[in-house]
């Protein structure tokens, strides 16, 4: 029984990691400048995939078989969902930011369908499996809990790097463009080019998110990055939270999967005959958290504050 | 004879089948304060965003100290040494009044990620630097006692402070007013125009300014240009301007100075 409560610990602490990660790479892009992206599966996906191919087992049905380390396995993810951000983000970014929103959907949608339908590359919907964990062969037996400490590394260094990010004169200017990007410009910031930085930092650390999932799971497979729990709830997550708060993001990104994964206990105890139903009643009850959310506290749980200043406290002259 | 900081030659903007600016033509002197006048859709304000590159001519040359500037983006002209305010404030609002004139400041090191991520403490240095410059700013303005306060929430009348208070915090050799005055008591508009002489005096910043107040554009301006109709009217002194009949014309219309007429006689 120990086991097994432990064992769901670790199962639900580090998918919560990988979402607090999400929830992270989006509140640069959203929080900081204000670019709706609502196609956060795709890096995600693109993350999981490049992990498992540059460090997966060899496999004669589709591309793979490189035998790299996981940890280039996971900076290979973040710079191939980066490229993937900076490519989109050259074409769509100077769309106005609903028209980006609808863009993003169109480009997740398009990467779905690759990663279903590439089978020499992603071995289409049989997935790719033998996915190796870290640390596996220092620590055997362990798999697991070694897996959920580099899982909260990751969220420590992304939250710090956001947070240094946020603080300096670079997250000064997002949020400037964010607030009003006809005077940011006025004022000589090429909101182009901060926003396309913005937004190929989150998509990278989108993709360190999906490369975490696919060490920790060991397997993937194009079902993995439904719409629904690989965006839909991540965006729930950081308004929970509150948008342009780091910790905030940590905090609803937990809150949020406690609530998604415990429902789903809890529909475990229903008869076999209406499951499906309450699987459809989850995302509900999600939609229904988040209208409540939206009306009790917009902010979400810890609003956003101007961030700490980085000046020291006398003055320079 | 002073030297041309801004020539405008020809301009002209279209929106559509609407001709806003047309064939306009003036220039400004380096050193100057320069009203522009002229009744509601003049074409003013479309005047000043073809300047500060907000939007491109349809036609016509601008030319900034000797080189040719037309169609340049905004944020490269501000780097040029041209900085507009707003005829409705644009303040930065989920920022304090403080982080807005930091903003400003151009090629600050710590604007680049890397540097901010990596290079802490010089970025520190920088930023310490900054605001001391921006307190100074504040102080300027007396908005010292607001610096931690959102832009959002102080009155109209401080965000324009505040926007003159951007143009402060650069080494801008144009600064474009739009309206400066709109919605500014009296107390507060003499401060404003006080501030504009102390840093035309003091910096040497030229002026050009948009604005409804007449007695501000009298007291503050020389020369004067009139628009009206997309293209400029007359230009001179405030004096020569105002006595052109052409000018009160323009401002009620041919039947509004019959009336006028017909008041006096």
């Amino acid at each position: 029984m120990e086991a097994v409560i432990l064992g769901y610990g670790v199962f639900f602490l580090t998918l919560g990691g990988v979402y607090a990660l999400l929830a992270l790479g989006l509140n640069v892009q959203w929080g900081y400048v204000g670019m709706l992206n609502v196609g956060i599966a795709a890096f995600f996906a693109v993350g999981a995939y490049a992990s498992a191919i540059l460090t997966g087992p060899a496999d004669p049905a589709h591309l793979g078989g490189f035998g790299l380390p996981v940890w280039l396995g996971m900076s290979g993810a973040a710079f191939f969902a980066a490229l993937l951000g900076l490519a989109i983000g050259l074409v769509t970014l100077r769309l106005r930011s609903d028209y980006l929103a609808i863009a993003s959907i169109g480009i997740a949608e398009i990467v779905r369908l690759v990663l279903k339908n590439e089978d020499w590359l992603t071995n289409g919907v049989r997935g790719i499996a033998g996915i190796p964990r870290p640390f596996e062969a220092l620590w055997p037996g362990n798999g697991g809990l070694a897996m959920l400490l580099v899982v909260w590394g990751l969220v420590f260094l992304a939250f710090l790097l956001n947070h240094r990010a946020h603080r300096s004169p670079w997250g000064r200017v997002l949020r400037g463009i964010r607030d009003n990007e006809p005077a940011a410009r006025a004022m000589g910031k090429n909101s182009l080019a901060f926003r396309l930085q913005a937004f190929v930092l989150g998509c990278a650390v989108m993709g360190l998110a999906g490369s975490a999932y696919a060490h920790f799971v060991g397997f993937i497979s194009p079902e993995a990055f439904d719409p629904v729990f690989a965006t839909f709830l991540v965006w729930v997550m950081l308004i929970a939270g509150g948008s342009g708060n780091n910790t905030g993001a940590i905090l609803g990104a937990l809150l949020i999967w406690g609530v998604w994964s415990g429902t789903e206990i809890l529909t475990g105890y229903l008869p076999a005959e209406v499951q499906t139903q309450a699987g459809a009643l989850r995302v509900l009850a999600i939609g229904v958290l988040l209208q409540a959310i939206l009306i009790l506290r917009p902010e979400g749980l810890l609003p956003e504050r101007p961030p700490r200043p980085v000046w020291r406290k006398e003055t320079s002259r | 004879m002073a030297d041309t900081l801004l020539d405008i030659v020809g301009v002209g903007r279209r929106f559509g089948g609407v001709t806003a600016v047309r064939d306009c033509s003036f220039r400004i002197e380096a050193g100057s304060v320069t009203g522009l006048i002229g009744p509601n859709g003049a074409g003013k304000t479309t005047l000043f965003n073809m300047v500060a590159g907000a939007l491109p001519p349809s036609s016509g040359r601008i030319v900034f100290l000797g080189e040719d500037v037309t169609g340049l983006p905004d944020h490269r002209l501000f780097h040029k040494g041209i900085v507009r305010t707003f005829q409705i404030p644009r303040e930065f609002s989920r920022m304090t009044c403080l982080e807005n004139l930091m903003l400003v400041p151009p090629r600050q090191g710590g604007e680049n990620l890397l540097r901010a991520w990596l290079r802490f403490g010089a970025v520190r240095d920088e930023e310490t630097g900054v605001r001391d410059r921006a307190l100074e700013v504040l102080d300027f303005l007396s908005l010292d006692h607001l610096k931690d306060q959102l832009a959002a929430e102080i009155s109209g009348g401080q965000k324009k402070l505040l926007e003159l208070g951007r143009a402060m915090m650069t080494d801008a050799k144009l600064v474009l007013l739009d309206e400066p005055g709109a919605g500014v008591n009296r107390t507060l508009l003499a401060k404003i125009a006080e501030m504009i002489r102390r840093l035309n005096r003091e910096r040497g910043y030229t002026f050009c300014i948009i604005e409804h107040d007449m007695g501000f554009i009298a007291e503050l301006c020389d020369p004067v240009v009139c628009m009206a109709e997309g293209s400029v009217l007359v230009q001179g002194h405030m004096d020569q301007v105002r006595a052109d009949p052409r000018v009160l014309e323009a401002y009620l219309g041919h039947s509004g100075t019959e009336m006028l007429d017909r008041g006096r006689t």
